[in-house]
């Protein structure tokens, strides 16, 4: 018996019949690559952190043996808000649940800077004060913080987000004991300009974060990122050639993280 | 297996040999035909993504054509564009997901191009020209031939580009290898930034065009 292949009701069987086997094969593969995939990202944050403290027993740590050893340095996570508050504080001992959206390790701020902070800085941009009050009084606004401990000495790595040229952008800072003097820093992006901005990923571009402060005579002096070739004081770092709006970028994204992070730790010494 | 081919045609016939080999030269899909060229020109920045691309586009063709041609006798004429979509869409998730999972620093590299390999000129172009008339086996060389002639013009703009860009060459599994030694930019030689950027791609593709036009008087057209 021959199928008639124009028949309406031939193409409206076949279409459904391929619909529900491919769907159902994609499914499948998706399931089964699931674990894989989300292991990669939490390793991947992990390598982050473990970086950004910034010592030897790390730098260059492989991805996956970063999840193996994160809880051998990272002591405790702590999540604060803009106000410098603690929202949530767990040791080392304590797993990280995927499920607690408060643990420091779980917060997104990618999503939060792109949801949350920047529609405030663009509604009251100028206005400071404003700015000011609303981050304190959003609640969606959190500042992870990661003691690390690494023979008998403290770090801290905080957290940072922002917009480059293109898309978004994001880092880990590294501190150190005296919470002021920057040990490591780890920065990627997402779509900046491959060989000009992407350069902020690339490990010559952070090694120049390394010692650099963020006080200056009791208070906050942020990091800046300036055109390369200046004479550079302790809170300055060159930028890159030809990625001047990615370098306006890192150092908006610094100055603004840094400065919760600064008043954070200068009511919170020692923790 | 041989014996049971052997009433119709060898598993390598002369022709069957030529469905690999035409596409690397003659009926090129980047350099002669200009198609897949969008890509051509954006993952070639390392050769690592250049590799990994060249394989999974290859991956897509070798199962995009198998399946289609095995179907070619089911498939309703009126759907037949959308079945092709479906399949290739499917096939390219299939890659996505496994990038994902088992090379996950070069799928973030590739990142959204690994999802517009459905858009290929290439892939559609084959399954449309070629798989829906043919039968499975020629079908699959004719895949691997194009996944190949594609790969091959990625690779050789990605190698200039990113020894004349950043002086390295990377590769998938053992990493980054800097070619140009330290002394050079100490003498004052500098990376060229524009090998970086997607227009540089334009000039190699076009120089390659040159070269192969020149090899094969046959190709230049009157």
């Amino acid at each position: 018996m021959a199928i008639n292949r124009d028949s309406n009701v031939y193409t409206v069987v076949f279409a459904t019949v391929m619909v529900v086997i491919v769907g159902g094969f994609l499914a499948f593969i998706s399931m089964s690559l699931k674990p894989q995939q989300k292991a990669n990202i939490t390793n991947e944050k992990m390598q982050n952190i473990l970086q950004a403290i910034g010592i030897d027993e790390t730098n260059g740590i492989a991805r996956d043996d970063a999840g193996k050893v994160f809880n051998d340095y990272v002591k405790r996570r702590i999540t604060i808000n803009y106000k410098g508050e603690i929202l949530s504080d767990k040791s080392a001992d304590e797993a990280i649940d995927p499920q607690d959206k408060l643990d420091a390790f779980n917060i997104d701020l990618r999503k939060e800077y792109s949801m949350y902070v920047k529609p405030i800085m663009s509604q009251y941009k100028g206005d400071d004060a404003k700015i000011d009050a609303e981050m304190a009084a959003s609640p969606n606004i959190h500042f992870p913080v990661f003691v690390c401990e690494n023979n008998g000495k403290k770090y801290y790595v905080v957290s940072a987000s922002g917009k480059g040229l293109w898309d978004d952008i994001w880092g880990y800072i590294g501190l150190s004991e005296d919470a002021i003097t920057v040990s490591g820093s780890v920065f990627d992006h997402k779509g900046e300009t491959p060989g000009l901005g992407s350069k902020i990923a690339e490990e010559w571009f952070q090694v120049q974060f390394k010692g650099k402060t963020i006080e200056e005579g009791g208070a906050y002096a942020p990091i800046k990122v300036l055109k390369p070739g200046n004479e550079l004081n302790s809170h300055q770092v060159d930028g890159i050639s030809g990625a001047t709006f990615t370098g306006v970028g890192v150092d908006e994204m610094l100055t603004r993280n840094l400065a919760v992070y600064y008043n954070f730790f200068s009511t919170n010494k020692g923790l | 297996m041989s014996e049971e081919v052997k009433k119709s045609e060898p598993l390598f016939s002369k022709k069957n040999k030529k469905l690999i080999t035409d596409p690397l030269n003659k009926i090129n899909p980047v350099t002669i035909q200009v198609l897949g060229i969008c890509s051509a020109l954006a993952v070639t920045v390392q050769m690592d993504n250049a590799i990994v691309m060249s394989i999974a586009v290859t991956f897509v063709l070798f199962f995009g054509n198998m399946l289609i041609s095995m179907m070619r006798n089911l498939i309703p004429g009126r759907i037949r564009i959308i079945v092709q979509l479906v399949v290739v869409a499917s096939l390219v998730i299939v890659v996505d997901q496994v990038l994902k999972a088992f090379v996950y620093d070069v799928s973030k590299q590739l990142s959204v191009f690994v999802g517009l390999i459905i858009t290929n000129c290439i892939i559609m172009g084959r399954l449309e020209a070629f798989a829906l008339g043919n039968k499975p086996w020629p079908s699959i060389l004719d895949g691997i031939g194009n996944g190949l002639g594609y790969g091959l013009v990625l690779v050789i703009v990605a190698f200039f580009k990113e020894l004349l860009g950043s002086g390295t060459l990377t590769f998938p599994g053992i990493g980054k290898l800097t070619i140009i030694p330290e002394a050079m930019y100490t003498a004052g030689y500098m990376d060229n930034g524009l090998f970086l950027l997607p227009p540089s791609s334009l000039i190699i593709v076009a120089i390659y065009i040159w070269v192969q036009k020149f090899r094969n008087p046959e190709l230049i057209e009157a």
